[in-house]
């Protein structure tokens, strides 16, 4: 019902007006909010809010560098066109050596303003911030908060724009130095940039080269990343995380395969049968047992006695013997059950089961000597059943089993601990540096 | 709640045609000569002229509409300032719930605030740092900035009959839940704003400016 009381001429897309100390073109595309503006050719900064350009600062030498990404490039971002607008350089100066990366200022006139960075192929997508996180201790170091998200201390530099090209919505010049704070809980890193007093907050979002390729319609070849960035995503922690999901879930199959191995087959049966015991015939009741095979190799050999017992007990010499060598290995055992009922209900006493083990029994052809002894004199006689097992080998697999299976997760934790250790290494607390900055603070 | 229908004058200075978007609007500005008009109920008077009205490249304009907090608002007037960063507007919007609102585009970034009565103490306009922290309504909020704005013009309706003021003292403030306080200094005494940041898709704006190429 209503149009608009003062329909505004439509604005040029980019006004053009001339350089006051060179003469050469300059194109203002965020016009009306640009507020400085360094000329392409001679570099001098601009105060584009002045209708004649007003000069602010001289370079001495002529702009050399060329953006990667040339000024005026439009690109979408989030569904939305964007065109860079300007372009710095800005440096910091770790322990007498100089670091530098790039920043670009893209505009939308309805947006406003977004901020790319590149650092040796590394790139970040940056938003100002509206909000102030909140500053912790966490662990001795500082950290942010926002959103219910933590996000390390990196690094604390003093920053200076060492070149400009075109427009910045802020009063840039050249060799001004902001204070910068960087936290990270990757893929974001979160800056804060002091100067006068004021502190900017922005966020910025970690992201590979192709798809700042794509969103700015770069076709050549997108360098390739240098080293760990600071909130670059550890590639590893993916990895490792599927490593230790696949870990879990095959020892939980491996345990499930050992359970039902036990449950089932407690070894290899290599001989069994019953027996009775006569009371009173402790010197005639020795016998030997037909030969049996021990096969598999060097292992331990188990001897079970189920004797049916009621309050009674029978003691059992047992001797081990290899046909081949006459080697005897000599062992006892006693089992012995009594039940009955008192004052406190009915009770029990021992097992009607036991169970001898022989550690280390080569290969080969065996026989037992087995002299059963003892029983109470009211029993006559004693039915018991003897059995005779291998232990399966196969136990050594589970050990192997598992262990080649924590070799990848082991290793995997490794690779990505080493990840880290390269991202903090740059960072106030890594090795290296953790001690200049200190030296740094003393110095302050 | 009624809309009353857009109502009409004619322009003292030059008799262009003088059309009221809000009926409660006591200032106008002649969209013909820039003439800064007063209504005493659709007598105008002339107490001013503008000349050289400032670009800023905004998207909004009189007529702009948008959405927040569930209802829906029409910008009607426009205050333009200037300061050491540039430019910004604060334009002055009318609710569909019958209150009205400032929607603030310094750098782009928008903000829509209403005046309201302090819950706590203000800042003092000539001790208040970056950082100090005050309370309103529960919500802390922390001094983010502290400008020294130029009065650059008006344009539309505007609640206020005279804008005399050369320089204005604006305390912005935020908090870490996108939340914006700004006290106003220009006023005696200091008035308050609150709101809040919002990104410009949550505004769903219709009747913006068009910018050719965009």
């Amino acid at each position: 019902m209503t149009t608009p009381l003062d329909p505004a001429p439509a604005r040029p897309q980019a006004a053009s007006l001339s350089c006051p100390s060179c003469g050469a073109a300059i194109t203002l595309r965020a016009q009306g909010w640009a507020v400085t503006v360094a000329c392409g050719s001679c570099g001098a900064v601009l105060d584009a809010t002045d209708p004649n350009l007003r000069v602010l600062q001289r370079q001495a030498e002529a702009i050399t560098a060329e953006p990667q990404l040339p000024l005026g490039t439009r690109g979408t971002w989030h569904g939305a066109s964007w065109e860079l607008i300007g372009f710095q350089v800005v440096t910091i100066t770790v322990e007498g050596t100089d670091y530098s990366w790039s920043e670009y200022v893209a505009f939308n006139p309805y947006r406003g303003f977004l901020y790319l960075s590149e650092y040796q192929g590394h790139w970040n997508v940056i938003e100002k911030l509206r909000r102030r996180p909140r500053i912790d201790v966490e662990g001795g170091r500082p950290v942010a908060r926002l959103d219910g998200q933590t996000f390390k201390h990196f690094q604390t530099a003093t920053a200076r724009t060492t070149l400009a090209l075109g427009e910045f919505p802020w009063e840039l010049r050249v060799d001004d130095a902001v204070m910068a704070r960087d936290f990270i809980a990757p893929p974001y890193i979160l800056s804060a940039e002091a100067s006068d007093g004021e502190t900017t907050w922005s966020m910025g979002t970690y992201t590979p080269p192709d798809v700042i390729a794509k969103a700015f319609g770069q076709t050549g070849a997108m360098a390739t990343p240098v080293g760990v960035f600071a909130n670059q995503p550890n590639p590893h922690a993916a990895t490792s995380g599927t490593i230790f999901r696949r870990f879990g879930l095959f020892l939980l199959i491996l345990t499930a395969i050992l359970v039902g191995n036990v449950a089932v087959s407690r070894g290899t049966v290599a001989y069994t049968n019953r027996f009775s015991f006569v009371h009173g015939s402790d010197d005639s009741s020795a016998f030997v047992t037909p030969a049996f095979v021990l096969g598999g190799r060097t292992s331990s050999v188990t001897i079970d006695v189920e004797a049916e017992l009621s309050n009674n007990w029978l003691f059992f010499d047992f001797t081990l013997i290899d046909e081949a060598t006459g080697t005897a290995r000599g062992f006892t055992k006693q089992v012995s059950y009594y039940s009955g009922v008192d004052g406190d209900g009915r009770w029990t006493e021992g097992s009607r089961r036991g169970r001898a083990r022989l550690a280390s029994v080569p290969a080969g052809r065996y026989f037992l000597r087995v002299a059963p002894a003892g029983g109470e004199p009211v029993s006559p006689s004693v039915d018991y059943a003897l059995t005779v097992r291998r232990d399966d080998p196969s136990f050594v697999f589970y050990l192997f089993a598992f262990l080649a299976l924590l070799v990848p997760a082991v290793l995997s934790l490794l690779v990505r601990g080493a990840f880290e250790t390269r991202r903090w290494a740059e960072s106030d607390y890594g090795a290296s540096t953790g001690s200049a900055s200190e030296d740094d603070g003393d110095d302050e | 709640m009624t809309s009353p229908a857009p109502r009409t004058a004619a322009c003292p200075n030059c008799g262009a045609a003088i059309r009221f978007l809000w009926s409660q609007a006591v200032q106008t500005t002649c969209t013909y000569c820039k003439a800064v008009l007063v209504r005493r109920d659709l007598d105008l008077d002339l107490v001013g002229r503008q000349a050289n009205f400032p670009e800023t490249g905004s998207p909004i304009q009189i007529g702009t509409e948008g959405k927040w907090r569930g209802s829906t608002f029409q910008v009607v007037g426009r205050i333009a300032y200037s300061w050491s960063r540039g430019r910004w507007n604060e334009w002055y919007c009318r609710v569909s719930d019958g209150t009205s609102a400032w929607l603030s585009d310094a750098q782009l970034e928008y903000a829509m605030t209403v005046a309201v009565k302090p819950s706590g103490p203000l800042p003092d306009a000539d001790a208040v740092r970056v950082g100090d922290t005050f309370i309103w309504d529960d919500h802390a909020y922390d001094v983010s900035t502290i400008t020294q704005a130029s009065y650059l013009g008006t344009e539309g309706e505007l609640p206020f009959t005279s804008f005399t003021r050369e320089q204005c003292l604006f305390v912005d403030l935020q908090n870490d839940s996108g939340q914006l306080a700004t006290v106003d200094f220009s006023d005696h005494p200091a008035v308050l704003y609150l709101g809040e940041y919002a990104d410009f898709d949550t505004f769903a704006f219709t009747h913006l400016r068009e910018f050719e190429g965009w």
